[in-house]
């Protein structure tokens, strides 16, 4: 009894412990940030690899997604007589949820734990401490310029996500199932507010931004360096961020939309 | 326990070699695993010193004391005269601009081709235009034989060669020490001479200190002036090579001569192995 | 550095890309490209009951949107709710005699402003008061009555 008191003690003490350590990480990271600016080549390489490697799965389930959204609203609107508001369905849920959410889902999993990997290797072949030893501080010349690229790119992906899935579902709603074509656009136009809908989605990517890449670039550089470790550590970066999103966006909703 | 036969230099060192590096009653423990306990190590100025010792005794953990990278437990490390351990971040990072280190592993760039991993410090530290870095880099490769591996990714470097990619890396910056762990690890005869040629050499034409770990003993005795031999957390004994070839010591000899039975043991502390292999049946 | 100039140009493109998702999600797919607050002109219509009428919700004319509820109050000395209507400058040939009502779109929907026109030759303009006003139906009512009529009818 009292060693399972003791263990769940410890877990707890460690998990602030890592909370704490994390923290710490984040302000060195964001230390180094102005030295960001005066290096953009920096910030465009870690752009490509986490934006513009992460773009083509984006792009693919945003319409889809959009598509299903579109063939699903359809069947349950038409029972109302209400196909008209098929386009504001889909947008409003674009926009307000699965842009958002979707896209942080498949970042963590694309870049995230790439991000992960990648630290935690050159953690482990000592490259972290080769630079150290250059006097090149590894958090700011490899940490903050991956950190700062996925919180620009975060919000970038969920507007293609979500004006993918828009025309994914405007070709099923109107190409496929004959809703009129001035009416999804007009009526999704007077429904869709951009201050409601558009900013409120971009505030939730650009939170889920900041927060997976934070997860990603401490499970790196906090990785045991050695090949089961890095493996562990990019687990834990897809579980921590999916579990992370799905917890914050229940929390944003509630705080936005009241 | 085995203060007794240790010699000291500190007496004998003439007034006007300086030091450079001052370790003074250093202790370092890896969880319950004690590395160092209370060791002084003097490393003179513009000299080759090596620090011999069995294999995971603890000599890349000291460069890695000396570096900065690792803080002691209990004792001070004074490079220049600063005392690493006390320096802000800023002040580290400066003095780490005149240290060179050649890590074991080689810990280069794998993104970066050779040429630009051997750039990398200056293009980081220094203004210069790119064709002065061009020459230099290219200068620098061609002091350890790899001009010609200048486009090569390091996934397509020899373990030997990845070593002289960062050895160049580290001299880049003409550092005023360089500390190479287990640079002819991996070197055949040629470049094994090459190298112990090159170490000497920059030693002696730029003044530079260099602290030398290695398990090659007729090599590093060719080249160092000083030698270090540390065991069991402690250092065992210490003077110019040839004196501690005639050592009175039995466990120098040993180590040197590389002799299999001695008092240095070549097990990681462990219960008798009839123990072990019987033990859970008795 | 070689594909540096690749790369600089996919992230171009990327970045572009995106920034035109984003404008594409607010012109055409947000309210954002129909909100013309400057062209407006502000009429006032008073109600006694709105039901759930909102701060934007459409005021049309003939199922054409030609406005936007721009404000809501309350009168607390005729315990009326004051709504403002902002109407596009561009219909300034709405008779001052409509007759404004307020209306649910589909079975579920929100509720909007619906204008009749009436047959006056002035028009509407900045700061005119509609006279003629229908409240919202409140569901709670209509069934009342419902059944209040109901219970008449038997009795009778
Ligand atoms: N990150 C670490 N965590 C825990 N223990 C470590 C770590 N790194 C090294 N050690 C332990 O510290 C001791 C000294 O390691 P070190 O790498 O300094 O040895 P070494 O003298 O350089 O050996 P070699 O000659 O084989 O390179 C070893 O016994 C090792 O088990
Ligand atoms: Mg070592």
């Amino acid at each position: 009894m009292t060693e399972v008191l003791a263990r769940l003690g410890a877990g707890w003490i460690l998990a602030v412990r890592h909370l704490g350590r994390s923290l710490l990480l984040l302000l060195r990271i964001l230390e180094g940030v102005d030295e960001l600016l005066l290096r953009p080549r920096l910030l465009v390489e870690q752009l490509f690899s986490v934006g513009v490697l992460t773009v083509l799965i984006i792009a693919v389930s945003g319409l889809f997604v959009g598509m299903v959204l579109s063939l699903q609203g359809y069947y349950i609107l038409s029972q109302f007589a209400a196909e008209s508001a098929l386009g504001v369905m889909v947008a409003a849920s674009l926009l307000r949820e699965l842009g958002p959410v979707v896209t942080a889902l498949l970042f963590a999993g694309r870049a995230g734990s790439a991000l992960t990997a990648e630290i935690g290797l050159m953690k482990a072949t000592e490259q972290l401490s080769g630079l150290e030893m250059m006097a090149v501080d590894p958090v700011r010349r490899v940490l903050t310029p991956r950190f700062v690229a996925g919180f620009i790119a975060m919000p970038l992906l969920a507007a293609l996500f979500s004006a993918l899935g828009v025309l994914g579902g405007w070709f099923v709603g109107v190409g496929l199932l004959g809703v009129d074509d001035g009416t999804w656009w007009v009526q999704m136009q007077a429904r869709i507010d951009w201050n409601e809908d558009l900013s409120n989605g971009v505030i939730k990517s650009l939170v889920f931004g900041f927060v997976c890449t934070w997860i990603a670039v401490f499970q790196g550089y906090n990785s045991v360096p050695t090949s089961a470790g890095v493996s562990r550590a990019t687990t834990r970066t897809v579980v921590h961020s999916s579990l992370a999103v799905l917890g914050l966006d229940f929390v944003l909703t509630a705080l936005m939309f009241k | 326990m085995r203060q007794g036969q240790e010699v000291s230099v500190a007496g004998s060192r003439p007034p006007d070699e300086p030091v450079l590096v001052k370790i003074r009653g250093l202790h370092f423990s890896r969880g319950d695993r004690k590395i160092f306990d209370g060791v002084d190590i003097d490393i003179p100025r513009g000299r080759v010193t090596a620090i011999m010792g069995p294999s995971g005794t603890g000599k890349t953990t000291l460069l890695k004391l000396i570096g900065g990278q690792l803080a002691p437990d209990r004792g001070t490390i004074e490079v220049d005269g600063l005392n690493v351990h006390a320096l802000g971040r800023r002040e580290l990072y400066r003095l780490r601009m005149r240290m060179g280190m050649l890590f074991q592993s080689g810990a280069l760039l794998t993104d970066l081709d050779v040429f630009e991993n051997v750039a990398y410090p200056l293009r980081e530290h220094t203004r210069l235009s790119e064709s002065m870095l061009r020459k230099l880099v290219l200068l620098k490769l061609e002091a350890v034989g790899l001009r010609g591996a200048r486009h090569l990714k390091p996934a397509e470097l020899s373990g030997g060669m990845a070593r002289r990619v960062a050895l160049a890396r580290a001299m880049a910056l003409d550092p005023m020490m360089i500390m190479y762990d287990e640079p002819f690890t991996g070197q055949d005869p040629i470049s094994m001479g090459v190298l112990v040629k090159l170490i000497r050499q920059l030693n002696d034409a730029a003044r530079l200190t260099s602290i030398l770990v290695s398990h090659d003993v007729a090599e590093t005795c060719a080249i160092a002036d000083l030698v270090y031999v540390i065991s069991g957390g402690r250092v065992i004994e210490s003077g110019p090579p040839e004196q501690l070839r005639e050592s009175g010591s039995e466990w120098t000899r040993q180590f040197m001569q590389g002799l299999p039975d001695g008092p240095v043991p070549f097990h990681y502390p462990a219960p008798a192995l009839e123990a072990d292999l019987f033990g859970e049946a008795a | 550095m070689k594909t540096s100039k690749t790369v600089e140009i996919l992230v171009g493109a990327f970045v572009a890309a995106a920034l035109l998702a984003l404008f594409f999600l607010a012109m055409k797919v947000s309210n954002l490209g129909t909100l013309d607050t400057s062209d407006t002109f502000e009429v006032v219509a008073r109600f006694d009951n709105i039901g759930s009428l909102k701060v934007k919700a459409p005021v049309t004319m003939a199922g054409v949107e030609v406005g936007r509820v721009s404000s809501i109050g309350f009168d607390q000395e005729r315990y009326q709710a004051v709504v403002k209507l902002a109407i596009y400058r561009r219909f300034d040939r709405i008779p001052d005699d409509t007759f404004a009502k307020i209306l649910t779109a589909g079975l579920l929907g929100e509720q909007y402003v619906g204008l009749d026109p009436g047959g006056s030759d002035t028009f509407l303009e900045e700061g005119s008061e509609i006279e003629i006003t229908q409240s919202a139906m409140v569901l709670e009512e209509v069934i009342g009555q419902f059944i209040f009529g109901k219970a008449k009818e038997e009795k009778q």
